[in-house]
């Protein structure tokens, strides 16, 4: 590696990745009239072409690979810790053979191929994730992926407001929708510039009812969370038939492994369902990649943007899967496209297919069950501390809220000398909530981890 | 290649029947052999609204492209053909008659002008079949 030196490109490299010989790289030089490879840069001012780097001497990949794992071990993680931090992504146990699945050589690429239809078993993989997103939201089609919840909640805003034809520029979306999805969101419809997106500023804590008398004729879409970013539960069956009596239309944002003991958003109405599909079998890996899921009813099948796959037969009657309906994105569409998404999640689309068809639908129900039941131990045991309030008017998932005697930034820092991971701490993204602790529990949680998080709490309750 | 005599032709492969100040709007035989098994049709307009000439009103999708189709004149839209929506395969059929797209009433009928006549379009789609 010459990482110093003042011209890396002539001095004689050495690198093993680089195929070409010297005796190649002048025949090249030759066939298309140039003397030297720096005359390749001379549209380059002179001043910036081959700056001196001040960079530390090279490393060998020995070297290189033990200064990674000391700067790693510096972190702490979810293994590490006792965690009880969400707030929209969730330590789930993953089995194994996801990894193994994934990890296959004719599996293991982040994308869809330029030329899908070579790769059936990628297509069949994105087929059935389809199938099971569908029969978990309870909706008719799913698209093969978004990047993430965030993400696929703003293409649900796109969706609406063309599916309308930018006639009814407002949208109304919850302040319990997770903060990240609606600043995603507002984002992407600022470069929409008679688009409003209200609701933010009504009470978090507040029932979806408050968001009713902000939904007018103007009004393309109204956007909630099921459970809500604070894991609450409602049920938005009449929710549903308001916001559609307007002619709006509804997106749900989702946890799936909630969806396994819940009614699904498809049964209440919802137009759009999106969530993140992180819990899914996918490691929390410090924010991503993540998992986007989008499915809407019939009506809206030629709506939606990315990818879908379909399930058909070749010529000589054999089953076979095809990319349809793409006719929304940019490379069929162009400049008239809908959406720039012309791509999905792929790897992480298939873990979570892995990791569905692993636990089946009773795998399923028993790890949200776990979750549900250890949540509710822990808000039974933090509400008999002192100082702490469980606030809970509605029915929860796996998260609730804690109101805390102090702010809690500080319970953190000493629940961390316990080695515990606090939970998410609202005032960060909801300043007078300071003293508002999100506490997610999952099956990760055993009962002695929620009763040394009692303990450590009770022990920061004072200064 | 169907072209009947009586009707206008744009450019874009729309056909215009002119009955008194009405529009009636369609896409040609020549454009629906091009694009092939139409898949989907959807109206960009509603009626009682007003477009202006050159603008898309409806987009469609065959198995081989996606399509807009654009008034070849100027004026109010009186009627569209709600049928068609899930009838489409009506455009590949019979695509000077159940599969006629809006009516207009036209707010500057000299535009039809601009439109060639049933020889003038031959030559057209002579040319670009090719």
């Amino acid at each position: 590696m010459q990482l110093r030196t003042k011209n890396p490109v002539t001095s004689g490299v050495t690198n093993m990745f680089i195929p070409h010989t010297e005796a190649e790289r002048d025949e090249m030089l030759r066939a298309i009239g140039v003397n030297k490879l720096e005359d390749l840069f001379c549209d380059v001012p002179e001043r910036f072409r081959f700056p001196d780097l001040d960079l530390p001497p090279a490393l060998s990949e020995m070297e290189a690979v033990a200064q990674l794992d000391e700067l790693a071990a510096t972190n702490d993680t979810a293994r590490s810790l006792i965690s009880f931090l969400g707030a929209g992504a969730y330590h789930h146990y993953i089995p194994s053979a996801v990894d193994s699945i994934i990890r296959r050589g004719e599996f293991f690429t982040a994308y869809t191929p330029y030329q899908p239809e070579v790769s059936q078993g990628t297509l069949q993989a994105i087929f059935e994730f389809q199938s099971l997103v569908t029969a978990l939201t309870g909706m008719d089609v799913s698209n093969a992926s978004h990047y993430d919840g965030a993400s696929a909640t703003a293409e649900a805003g796109i969706m609406a407001y063309h599916h309308f034809r930018g006639k009814r520029p407002r949208m109304v979306v919850s302040p319990s929708v997770h903060p990240h999805y609606r600043q995603t969101l507002q984002t992407y419809m600022s470069g929409y510039p008679d688009v409003e997106v209200l609701g933010y500023d009504q009470d978090p804590f507040g029932t979806p009812d408050q968001l009713i008398p902000l939904v007018d004729y103007n009004t393309s879409l109204v956007v909630v969370q099921y459970p809500d970013f604070f894991g609450r539960i409602f049920d938005y069956t009449n929710f549903a038939a308001k916001v559609h009596e307007m002619g709006a239309l509804l997106a749900v944002a989702i946890n799936p492994i909630a969806l396994a003991l819940l009614k699904t958003p498809g049964e209440f109405g919802a137009d759009i369902v999106v969530g993140e599909g992180q819990p899914l079998g996918i490691p929390l890996s410090f924010g991503g990649p993540y998992l986007g899921i989008f499915a809407v009813k019939n009506a809206f099948l030629r709506k939606i943007a990315g990818r879908l796959v379909g399930e058909t037969v070749d010529g000589q009657g054999r089953k076979g899967y095809v990319l349809t309906l793409t006719a929304r994105e940019q490379h069929i569409r162009r400049e008239k496209a809908t959406s720039n998404i012309c791509t999905n999640q792929g790897l992480m689309a298939l873990a979570a297919t892995v990791y569905m068809s692993l636990l089946g639908k009773s795998g399923l129900q028993k790890v949200a069950e776990l979750c549900y039941q250890k949540a509710h131990y822990a808000a039974s045991r933090i509400s008999e501390i002192e100082g702490y309030k469980v606030i809970a008017q509605h029915p929860f998932f796996h998260e609730f809220v804690v109101e805390c005697p102090r702010p809690v930034a500080e319970i953190n820092e000493i629940l961390l000398d316990y080695d515990i991971l606090g939970g998410y701490d609202l005032g960060k993204e909801y300043p007078s909530l300071n003293r508002h602790m999100l506490v997610a529990v999952t099956e990760m949680n055993a009962r002695e981890d929620i009763d040394e998080l009692c303990d450590a709490l009770q022990e920061a309750s004072h200064e | 290649m169907n072209i009947p005599a009586e009707l206008k032709y744009a450019t874009s492969d729309e056909w215009v029947r002119v009955e008194g100040n009405i529009a009636i709007v369609g896409v040609s035989d020549f454009a629906q052999s091009q694009l092939s098994d139409i898949v989907y049709f959807e109206f960009k307009v509603d009626p009682e609204e007003t477009i202006k000439k050159n603008t898309v009103f409806a987009t469609m999708e065959s198995v081989k492209a996606a399509a807009d189709v654009n008034a070849p004149v100027s004026g109010k839209v009186v009627a569209i053909n709600e049928a068609l929506t899930d009838d489409f395969e009506k455009i590949n059929t019979d695509p000077y008659g159940a599969a006629w797209m809006i009516k207009i009433e036209m707010s500057n009928p000299s535009e039809l002008d601009a439109l060639l006549d049933a020889a003038a379009y031959e030559k057209s789609c002579h040319e670009r079949s090719h």
